[in-house]
This record gives C-alpha cells, sequence and structure tokens, in this order.
C-alpha cells in the first residue's frame, strides 16, 4: 500500500513537472555562430533562461551565416520557421524586401508593450539596420567593423617607431615600403576586401556606395563605386602589389594567416578578429588604430560602417509567444550582458552603456585598442554615405567586387575597367532584384 | 526441346516493378517537374512574391557572359576529368592485374581513396597544397621554384580541383577495370604470346577491345561524375574561385540557388545542366556504343 502511495505520488509529480515545462513557452533561435562564439550564445540562452521561467530560447546552430539563412527561408516556406534568425548584414535587404515573412522590431516593442529605447543603442549599429525614418527592424547582435593592427616587432626591425600606426594611406604605403625592404615577405593585406578596401573606404571617405542614400532610399538603385576616389584608391593598392607593400591574401578571412604568421606587418581586419591575433602575435606585439584614409579625397575621415549579423523576428507563430522574444531582445541589450558579449568575443557593444561599463571595468586599459572599433564607428555623425548599405543581391554584388580586384591583383585589368565593370555587372543584378521585388 | 522460363501471371511483373517506379517517380520524376515550373518563377526568397515569367530566367542565363564562361570551364573540368579518370585507373588496374607477389595488399590501398567523402578530399587537397602551410606547395616553391597558389591563380586551381576529382574517383574506375580485366580468359592473351605479340600489342588488340564494354560504362559514368559528383571537391576546395575560375555549371546552380537566393534563375541553369547530360548521355550510347564489343 505504501509503495503504491510512493508511486502515485512519484506519476504525480513527473505529471506536475511535465505541466510546468509545458507552460514554458520555447522561443526557437536559429543561428550561424560556431566554435567560441557558439558557446558564448549558448551562455546566453542559459542565462535567460535561468533568470525566468516563463520562456525557454532554444539556441540551435546552423552552419554558415548562408546556410542558417537557406535553413530559414526554407522552413519559413513549409511554415516550421523559428522565432528568431540570425542574418549577416549582406542579407538585410533580401530580409526586408520579404514582407510577411519578417516581424519588425520596432513593432514587435510595441505591439508587446516592451519598454524600448532607440537612443540607448550606438548611432551606427542603429542605422544600418533601420528604416530612413529611424525605425529598428532588426535586433542588432553581433557587430564589428574593420580596424588596422600593426606588428610591432616587424616596424621595429624595419626602423619604423612601433607606437606610432600610419593614419594615412600614403604614410602607410611608405612604411609598407621599408618593412618590405627590411627582409618581409609583405608590407600590408586587409581582410574581406570589399566590405574594408570599398564599402567602408567609401563610408570613411564619405562617397556613396549606390545611389539613394546606399540603397536607403528604395530598391531602384546603381551602383557608384566607379568615382574617381575609389579608381585612385584602388590602382595605388594596385601600385603596391608590384614590391609587395601590398599582397593580396585571398577572399573573406583568410589573408589573416599572413598577418598572424609574420609575413605581414600591417593588417585590416575585423575587429573582432583582435582576440584571434592577439592570441597568434601576443598581446604586446600587436597595436591596434583606425583605419588609414587619403587626406587628398577627405579631409578628415568620416566614420566606418559594421559588419556582423542581427536577430530578425519571422511572422507565422502565436502572437502570445512574441512576448519571449521582445523580452529577450530587452535581455540581450542590456548593460552587463552587452559588455560581456563584447569582451568575450570583440564585436563591439550595441549599447552606449555598455561601453561605458566596459570603460569602468577597466577593460580597455588592459586590452589597449579594443576600444578603436567603437571610436571609429561614432567618429562624426552618420551621413548618407556612411549609414550604412541596403544593397539587393549583396551576396553575388560581393562576389562581383571579388572578382573584379581580383582581376587588378592579378594585372589583367586596371582600377578603372575592373571598377567599371563591377557596376555595370553589379546593376545587372540589382535590376533583377528589382524585378523579383515588385 | 528450348527451355523457357515464362510468367503466365499478368500482374505479378507489374508489381515487381512497382517499387522502383514509385521511386522512380517520387525522387525523379517530380523534383525534376517542380525545377521545370520553378524555372519559369520569378520570386523573392522567402516566396512572398511570386511571378509566372515564362522563359525570362532562361533568356536571362542565355545573355550572361559568366554563364558561358561556366558552360566552358565546366566542358574543360569534364573533359579532363573523365579522360584522366579513365586513363589513369585503366594504367593501374592493368598493372596490379599483372602484380603477383602482395597483389590484395595493392588492390586494397587502391581502392582506399573510393572511402573519403569528397568534402574531406577537398579539405585533404587543400591542406596538401595551401599556398603558406602546404607541405605540396612548399616543397613546389623550395625545391622546385613554382609559386603554386591556387587561391589567386585560377589555371593553377582548376588542375587542383581536376587532380582532386579524378584522385577521388579512381578507385572505383580501377575495382570496374580489374574485375573486366579478370574476367578475359587468359588462353586468349597466352595464345597470342605464343603467336609472338608483345605486351603493348597484346593489349591493344585483346585487352582493349575485350574491356569496352566496362571503359563505355565507366564513360558514362565518370561524365555524370564530373557534371555533378564534383560539386563537394569544389565546394571544400575553392567554393568556384579564384574569380570563378572553378565555377562548375552544378556549383553555379548552387551558388546562384542558395547562397544568392535567386530560386528561379538556379532552376533554369538546373534544368539546362540536366538537358546537356541526357543529350550527352544520348551520344555516348548512340555514337560511341556502336563501336563497342560485348
Amino acid at each position: 500500500m505504501k509503495r503504491m502511495l510512493l508511486s502515485s505520488v512519484a506519476g504525480l509529480a513527473t505529471l506536475l513537472s511535465v505541466a510546468s515545462v509545458q507552460a514554458q513557452t520555447e522561443i526557437q533561435w536559429w543561428h550561424a555562430m560556431g566554435g567560441n562564439l557558439g558557446e558564448a550564445v549558448n551562455a546566453l540562452a542559459d542565462q535567460f533562461n535561468k533568470e525566468q521561467s516563463a520562456y525557454k530560447v532554444n539556441a540551435v546552430f546552423k552552419g554558415s551565416y548562408t546556410e542558417t539563412l537557406t535553413a530559414a527561408i526554407a522552413a519559413f516556406r513549409a511554415k516550421q520557421n523559428p522565432h528568431i534568425v540570425q542574418v549577416f548584414e549582406v542579407g538585410t535587404a533580401s530580409m526586408m524586401a520579404a514582407k510577411g515573412a519578417v516581424y519588425p522590431v520596432h513593432q514587435l516593442m510595441a505591439d508587446t508593450k516592451e519598454p524600448f529605447d532607440p537612443k540607448s543603442f550606438i548611432g551606427p549599429v542603429y542605422g544600418y539596420y533601420s528604416t530612413t525614418d529611424g525605425k529598428l527592424l532588426s535586433m542588432p547582435f553581433n557587430s564589428s567593423t574593420p580596424v588596422f593592427y600593426r606588428n610591432k616587432e616587424m616596424m621595429k626591425k624595419a626602423g619604423l617607431d612601433p607606437e606610432k600606426a600610419p593614419a594615412t594611406w600614403p604614410e602607410l604605403a611608405d612604411m609598407a615600403k621599408k618593412v618590405v625592404a627590411s627582409g618581409a615577405k609583405c608590407g600590408f593585406t586587409s581582410q574581406w576586401q570589399t566590405w574594408a578596401l570599398i564599402e567602408n573606404f567609401g563610408a570613411l571617405h564619405d562617397l556613396p556606395f549606390a545611389t539613394k542614400a546606399n540603397g536607403f532610399g528604395g530598391i531602384d538603385i546603381e551602383l557608384k563605386i566607379n568615382s574617381p576616389g575609389h579608381v585612385k584608391h584602388i590602382q595605388a593598392l594596385f601600385d603596391m602589389t608590384k614590391d609587395k607593400s601590398f599582397v593580396y591574401g585571398g577572399r573573406e578571412g583568410k589573408s589573416t594567416a599572413l598577418f598572424t604568421a609574420g609575413d605581414c606587418a600591417f593588417h585590416i581586419a575585423s575587429s573582432a578578429t583582435a582576440s584571434a591575433i592577439d592570441k597568434a602575435l601576443g598581446q604586446g606585439n600587436v597595436g591596434i588604430s583606425m583605419m588609414p584614409y587619403w587626406p587628398d579625397i577627405k579631409a578628415k575621415p568620416q566614420n566606418s560602417i559594421i559588419g556582423g549579423a542581427t536577430l530578425w523576428v519571422l511572422q507565422g507563430k502565436p502572437q502570445a509567444e512574441y512576448a519571449g522574444v521582445a523580452k529577450f531582445f530587452s535581455f540581450l541589450s542590456r548593460p552587463d550582458i552587452q559588455a560581456k558579449w563584447h569582451q568575450e568575443t570583440g564585436y563591439v557593444p550595441i549599447t552606449v552603456a555598455a561601453t561605458s561599463v566596459t570603460e569602468k571595468a577597466g577593460f580597455y586599459q588592459k586590452n589597449p585598442g579594443r576600444d578603436i572599433a567603437v571610436k571609429q564607428l561614432e567618429l562624426n555623425p552618420p551621413t548618407e554615405n556612411s549609414k550604412g548599405l541596403r544593397i539587393g543581391n549583396f551576396v553575388q554584388i560581393r562576389d562581383v567586387m571579388d572578382e573584379e580586384l581580383e582581376a587588378v591583383w592579378a594585372g589583367q585589368k586596371t582600377a578603372k575597367v575592373a571598377l567599371d565593370d563591377a557596376v555595370k555587372r553589379g546593376n545587372d543584378l540589382l535590376k533583377r532584384f528589382e524585378a523579383a521585388n515588385k | 526441346m528450348e527451355k523457357r522460363v515464362t510468367f503466365d501471371e499478368k500482374t505479378l511483373p507489374y508489381l515487381l516493378v512497382l517499387p522502383q517506379i514509385v521511386i522512380t517517380l517520387v525522387f525523379f520524376f517530380w523534383p525534376s517537374a517542380q525545377m521545370i515550373w520553378q524555372s519559369m518563377l520569378l520570386e523573392d526568397a522567402f516566396g512572398g512574391n511570386t511571378r509566372f515569367v515564362w522563359f525570362e530566367n532562361f533568356a536571362h542565363l542565355f545573355q550572361d557572359p559568366a554563364y558561358y564562361r561556366s558552360a566552358a570551364i565546366t566542358a574543360v573540368f569534364s573533359g579532363a576529368v573523365a579522360v584522366l579518370g579513365l586513363a589513369l585507373s585503366l594504367l593501374l588496374a592493368v598493372m596490379a592485374d599483372r602484380v603477383i607477389k602482395g597483389a590484395t595488399a595493392y588492390k586494397a590501398f587502391l581502392v582506399w581513396p573510393y572511402a573519403v567523402a569528397p568534402a574531406v578530399v577537398g579539405v585533404l587537397w587543400g591542406f596538401l597544397f595551401n599556398p603558406s602551410v602546404g607541405i605540396v606547395a612548399w616543397a613546389l616553391r623550395n625545391l622546385f621554384g613554382y609559386e603554386f597558389n591556387y587561391v589567386l591563380n585560377g589555371g593553377q586551381a582548376l588542375v587542383l580541383v581536376v587532380f582532386a576529382a579524378v584522385w577521388s574517383q579512381i578507385s572505383y574506375n580501377f575495382l570496374f577495370f580489374l574485375a573486366g580485366l579478370q574476367s578475359i580468359p587468359r588462353s586468349l592473351i597466352e595464345a597470342a604470346a605464343i603467336d609472338g605479340a608483345g605486351p603493348g600489342r597484346r593489349f591493344w588488340t585483346i585487352i582493349f577491345p575485350l574491356l569496352s564494354p566496362t571503359g563505355f560504362f565507366l564513360l558514362v559514368v565518370n561524365v555524370i561524375y564530373a557534371f555533378f559528383g564534383t560539386f563537394g571537391v569544389v565546394d571544400a576546395l575553392t567554393k568556384g574561385g579564384p574569380a570563378k575560375a572553378t565555377e562548375i555549371l552544378v556549383f553555379k546552380v548552387y551558388n546562384d540557388g542558395f547562397r544568392g537566393q535567386d530560386l528561379g534563375g538556379s532552376a533554369a541553369q538546373s534544368a539546362i545542366l540536366m538537358a546537356i547530360v541526357i543529350l550527352l548521355t544520348v551520344v555516348q550510347f548512340r555514337f560511341i556504343e556502336r563501336k563497342v564489343h560485348y
């Protein structure tokens, strides 16, 4: 009898616990953060789940950015989509054009009456992902910007002052030449050439990337990357390839291997690469500064733009569940959470408060240069040309720019011809995007 | 009296082939029909905005110089993979057939690469030839003074994907050639040897013609492999780069469809690719098969 009672109590307890689990609303979050970053993402979800019990965020790693986006699109078409999907910045125009698929963040926050203050965000981060009238579309999550890294030891060997970073491209060209003369295999190399050397070059010099405020004003746009300033910049880089002052190290992040191996003395790379570079070269040996600029194109640099990804909310779930999404977004933008994310990963914090928390904790004293990214993003109030980019078919347009730049580095085309061709081919892709999203 | 097995039953044979027909319909015909339907649509990625555009996607492709370039690369790539793959594996099979000591070990080692998944093949070759850390690239540079950098040089990248694709297919060809060789009656070869035919002559007049059914089968399989099966190697090794120098048609289908989210254009490319391979197979069966001795 006693045993029966016990077992029924146990059974009841099991039932109750099942019921309490069921009462929790599950929020599906698909992301593209592997390795250490994936662990940081899981830690965020765990902390949120521990702090409250009404919602349970389930973070699922779906592969690369492209794979994650493709998976989310397929799931949406089958009406099996997650609540939240992480999409890289080049997918922004595609996501915006997908009306009926996306639940804009400003609307989500209003519908669920979740407190939300646009002013708490860092301007260039917020601006990239908001409408022209300042309404936030997707939740900024991992943002970075290209910064300039230098190998101090190699500079010393070339007789240069290791504490003095080149501020302008002519200074960099000069220093790179000296480094090569001192026996280095390469002076300077850049990651993500389209992002760093075309897109951010344009923003820093207040030159448009495309018409209609870089696509913020509409999808019937044309590229503008063959301006005299762009041509001068790319031609100068090509001239630097002749004596290996500039070496092209491949697409995306491949060239970082040249810098961390001590082949190149200077490197433009994502601010999120800082910890990997520190690990490889030793923290004291690495200097971080802002990207160089051309004083004859613009007397003072404007500001850089971000890359990385944001969290998009997808439609098609019961309205009640979106309250949990809103709560989770508020959690993500909390200063302590953002500061931790920023310090652990090297991505820029998305709120002003998170920067000051990090500063007060003495993080920038211990890790000099980690504040450069935010400073460079906030150098000046963004203009039409430095707010961000909203380009349809951007993945393919970046491929086109990569190909045309590679043709320059290989000496097959002059900068002018290559950039003209890139504009022509890019415009064709833009027209196709416009036709598909009429 | 002639002995023949006949089925009196009328329905049983249909029932027996039914599973295969169902599988073919569900996994081949249905997706192909969907692809052809998709190839006439222009839509955004999420499918919220779909328009029927007839053959606009095809018209767009035929105006695109990049598409012709990809087709030309595919022709070179597929030709090289099929010819090299068949020639090398035939050579290996003939050699392995002659070996007496340790024959099983040789055969086992030659079959091994087939167990390696295409993506892993790509990673392995990429690692060996990596311009900064690859041991082969290092040796080429330091021992022969030859700068091998497939990350930058399109021609070298194409050579590298051809070799990786061939390497991964050789085992399969080798197995079939070896089986073919072993089924050739020894007495024929010995008779030719007694008549004074040297090894070369024996090969070309006896072995090669008798191997032709195997060779023909492998030619068809290898062409299809070169068109479709090499995707994994290309994706892992070069992703179609540098500057699309290794973008074969099947990779362009994937790239435009899944990276570019241009599903209509990608489906149109699939339809053309399917037509090309059907055409090639028909040509092989009509013109090359005539020369095959069964």
